[in-house]
């Protein structure tokens, strides 16, 4: 259900913690033919809720009736859709420890990263940066065979 | 005060004020069966199929405006009523559904007569609850009744592991509901409310667009006055039968799909929709690019997500329809009605050109004659349910309804089946009133079986069968798009509908004439029984006027003309 006038969105949910709320959230969605491109949760501390972050596409009106329809259900405390936003993506690369190690812990730390793990056959590098950033550091690890990676989701904050 | 989980189910819903819960026991809700047994506040309806049981509650929750109650069992009880919560859901129909559970240490075993409830019923109830511990369970049926009934309305479900009805703890039941995160609005905001009013001043072919929402909001007085004081014509959807009444010079008709010529050509004239309660569902705009095209649109409507869902609104307002329409009233004190005249007779000239019509027959009896005639032998005193398919259609368009909650149907999800356990709400709750189910040779046999339930408890309720020997909606489509080819429609094999009622305990009426239909349908009111009446119909009569699915709605295939005398 993309098309040409879709935009990237990105959506914060405030939630109660309930045992389901994810599950209510995620088959709202499939139910209703909306996108998910990434989603992060995680515990807000010292309250009872939970901070939901959705990466997602779509045209305006979708855009409108996801909001309403995360609304509706009832755990959904609060629906931001981020326009101001400070938003930033981590990821985890695993490289064959016979790869260039001093090139890629140059690459890392230029996308505010680093090495963070050395064993016998692979070493594991960390970047948390903007999405498009992390995109193009992903793009740029090619080259020195990653064996695996994995991307935590975006977390958003309105500035 | 100390008590099982059990006991704490009925204590909450006597606290409720509920008087009848419609249910089927087995293994998981057993406990709560027992507490039934020895309880006084509440009588328990026992129907035949679980099914019937949540359109029972159904049906009693859309008499009355209260909240239905049903209660099944875990696993294939729950799957069976999950038809029911769904009907209700598509409708917002105010409604608690308390399933059994299997034993807490079974969740997640494939335990037998284990089925994830909340899963499967999360897309078709406004919310629903699987009970952790005894010590929410009272706090859970406050929020679910609460739920029910407040905002936009809905059906809950109470999923309810069996070792929890089982175990004792102290029982309060809460005075009120804290839920932080659900603030329903209902008030409209009165700027929003302001501007309305200015455009509904401004425009000359303004159109009121009543649905469901003003029965549920129960705001039909403060409707009709808008209408009354303000002189704009209205039109109803297929859910706001009765809201207008069928005697007022205001109400053009259903619009439609299956609405009149008046209703769907205003419609498309219109410059102004006065939205109130609906929501712009495909059976009602018809081509949305053609709906309403020169029209700017009020949507009052207490979802915020059914405001710009479908149409773009020039002037949304979130809040109840009878909140919002009392605002509205004073501000249009000084409406100048005469604005509209030209609009008014403009409509009237729509209606005499393509009346609501059928030609009627000698030789056979017509669909449309039945619920006509119906109409006029019991017409404002009777409460009309109905199943899914033409006959359907053919009640919305021809019963003289003259209040709200005196039409019960299936509109949201067309769930045939729906009609006969809905008339035993319905009748439970108005025992005065005599109920009718308009339905079908098809629908009828798809809960069957509550004939019993009628019978045992003595709900009279009267099953007019307009009998075309035909799934006659779905062989209407295939004569005309489908080059005439019935596949599996032909219901020319039938049961024999007398000895069927009769072997339930109830009274079977075959009727051929239109003698024999008022003679039955005497009969049938001084017996006080459950019964059938079976009417043998114009087989390959078509439910006219109709727009074809997607079309624009002014592009209508319109009835025969009646030539009047003096007319060529
Ligand atoms: C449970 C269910 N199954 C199938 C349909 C599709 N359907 C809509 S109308 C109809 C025919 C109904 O036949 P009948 O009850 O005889 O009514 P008629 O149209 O002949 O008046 C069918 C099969 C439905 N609405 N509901
Ligand atoms: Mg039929």
């Amino acid at each position: 259900m993309t098309n040409s006038n879709d935009e990237r969105r990105v959506i914060s949910v405030v939630v109660m913690n309930e045992s389901s709320v994810l599950a209510r959230i995620t088959a709202l969605f499939a139910g209703r033919g909306y996108n998910i491109e990434s989603l992060t949760v995680a515990p807000i501390p010292y309250t009872d809720m939970s901070h939901i972050t959705i990466e997602t596409r779509g045209n305006a009106r979708v855009m409108e009736q996801i909001t309403k329809q995360l609304h509706k259900l009832i755990p959904v405390y609060k629906v931001i859709e981020h326009e101001e936003m400070v938003e930033k993506e981590m990821v985890l690369v695993k490289f064959p420890i016979a790869e260039n190690l001093s090139d890629i812990a140059a690459l890392a730390s230029a996308y505010n990263g680093g090495i963070v793990n050395v064993g016998k056959e692979m070493v594991v590098a960390q970047v948390a940066d903007e999405p498009k950033r992390v995109k193009h550091f992903i793009e740029a690890a090619e080259r020195y065979n990653p064996c695996e990676i994995v991307r935590g989701g975006v977390v958003a904050i309105e500035r | 005060m100390q008590m099982s989980g059990a006991q704490m189910v009925c204590e909450a819903i006597i606290a409720e004020g509920v008087k009848t819960v419609f249910g089927y026991p087995g293994g998981a809700i057993m406990h709560v069966y027992d507490e039934i047994y020895k309880q006084n506040g509440f009588e328990h309806i026992l129907t035949r199929h679980e099914q019937a049981a949540v359109h029972a509650a159904d049906g009693y929750a859309r008499a009355t405006g209260e909240v239905g109650v049903a209660m099944v069992t875990s696993g294939p009880g729950f799957t069976n009523a999950v038809t029911g919560l769904a009907t209700a859901y598509m409708d917002s129909i105010p409604m608690v559904v308390i399933s059994g559970q299997v034993p807490l240490s079974l969740i997640g075993t494939d335990g037998f007569q284990e089925i994830d409830a909340v899963g499967i019923s999360r897309p078709c109830t406004k919310h629903n609850f699987l009970v952790r511990s005894l010590e929410e369970l009272p706090r859970i049926l406050k929020e679910a009744f609460y739920l029910a009934r407040s905002g936009r309305p809905g059906p809950i479900l109470v999923d309810i592991p069996k070792d929890i009805t089982v175990e004792i703890g102290e029982f309060k039941y809460p005075d009120s509901v804290h839920i932080p995160s659900y603030k329903p609005t209902y008030k409209g905001n009165n700027r929003q409310i302001e501007k309305a009013v200015e455009a509904i001043k401004k425009a000359k072919k303004p159109l009121l667009y009543i649905g469901g929402g003003v029965v549920l909001s129960n705001a039909y007085k403060l409707v009709r006055e808008l209408a009354e004081k303000t002189q704009i014509p209205a039109v109803e959807t297929l859910m706001a039968r009765g809201v207008m009444g069928a005697k007022n010079p205001l109400l053009l008709g259903m619009l439609g799909m299956h609405g009149n010529y008046a209703s769907n050509m205003a419609m498309s004239e219109t410059d102004l929709v006065i939205s109130l309660g609906a929501r712009f569902d495909d059976r009602v705009t018809g081509k949305l690019s053609e709906f309403a095209k020169y029209a700017d649109i009020i949507h009052v409507d207490i979802d915020p997500a059914n405001i710009a869902k479908l149409v773009d609104v020039d002037y949304p307002i979130v809040g109840d329809v009878a909140q919002v329409v009392q605002k509205m009233l004073p501000m249009l004190d000084d409406v100048n009605t005469d604005r509209y005249q030209a609009w008014r007779e403009i409509l009237k000239r729509y209606d005499e050109l393509h009346p609501q019509s059928y030609v009627d027959s000698d030789e056979v009896i017509k669909p449309q004659w039945a619920i006509e005639r119906l109409g006029e032998l019991v017409g404002e005193q009777a409460i009309i349910t109905s199943d899914v398919g033409q006959h359907q259609m053919w009640a919305a368009q021809h019963y003289p309804f003259d209040r709200p909650r005196q039409w019960i149907n299936s509109g949201g999800l067309g769930t045939m089946g729906f009609g006969l356990p809905a008339a035993i709400g319905a009748k439970r709750a108005h025992p005065e009133k005599t109920v009718i189910n308009i339905t079908g040779d098809g629908s009828i046999l798809m809960n069957v079986q509550e004939l019993v339930t009628a019978a045992e408890y003595k709900i009279p309720v009267i099953n007019v069968i307009l009998n075309n020997h035909f799934l006659g909606m779905v062989r209407q489509w295939q004569t005309f798009f489908y080059d005439k080819r019935y596949s599996e429609t032909d219901l020319s094999y039938q049961p024999n509908w007398k000895q069927l009622v009769e072997a339930c305990g109830g009274i079977g009426y075959d009727v051929t004439t239109k003698e024999e239909f008022d003679a039955a349908l005497q009969d049938a009111i001084e017996q006080d029984k459950v019964c059938f009446m079976n009417v043998a119909v114009n087989r390959f009569e078509n439910v006219l006027p109709m727009v074809p699915a997607g079309g624009a709605l002014f592009n209508m295939m319109l009835p025969p003309k009646i030539e009047k005398e003096g007319e060529k």
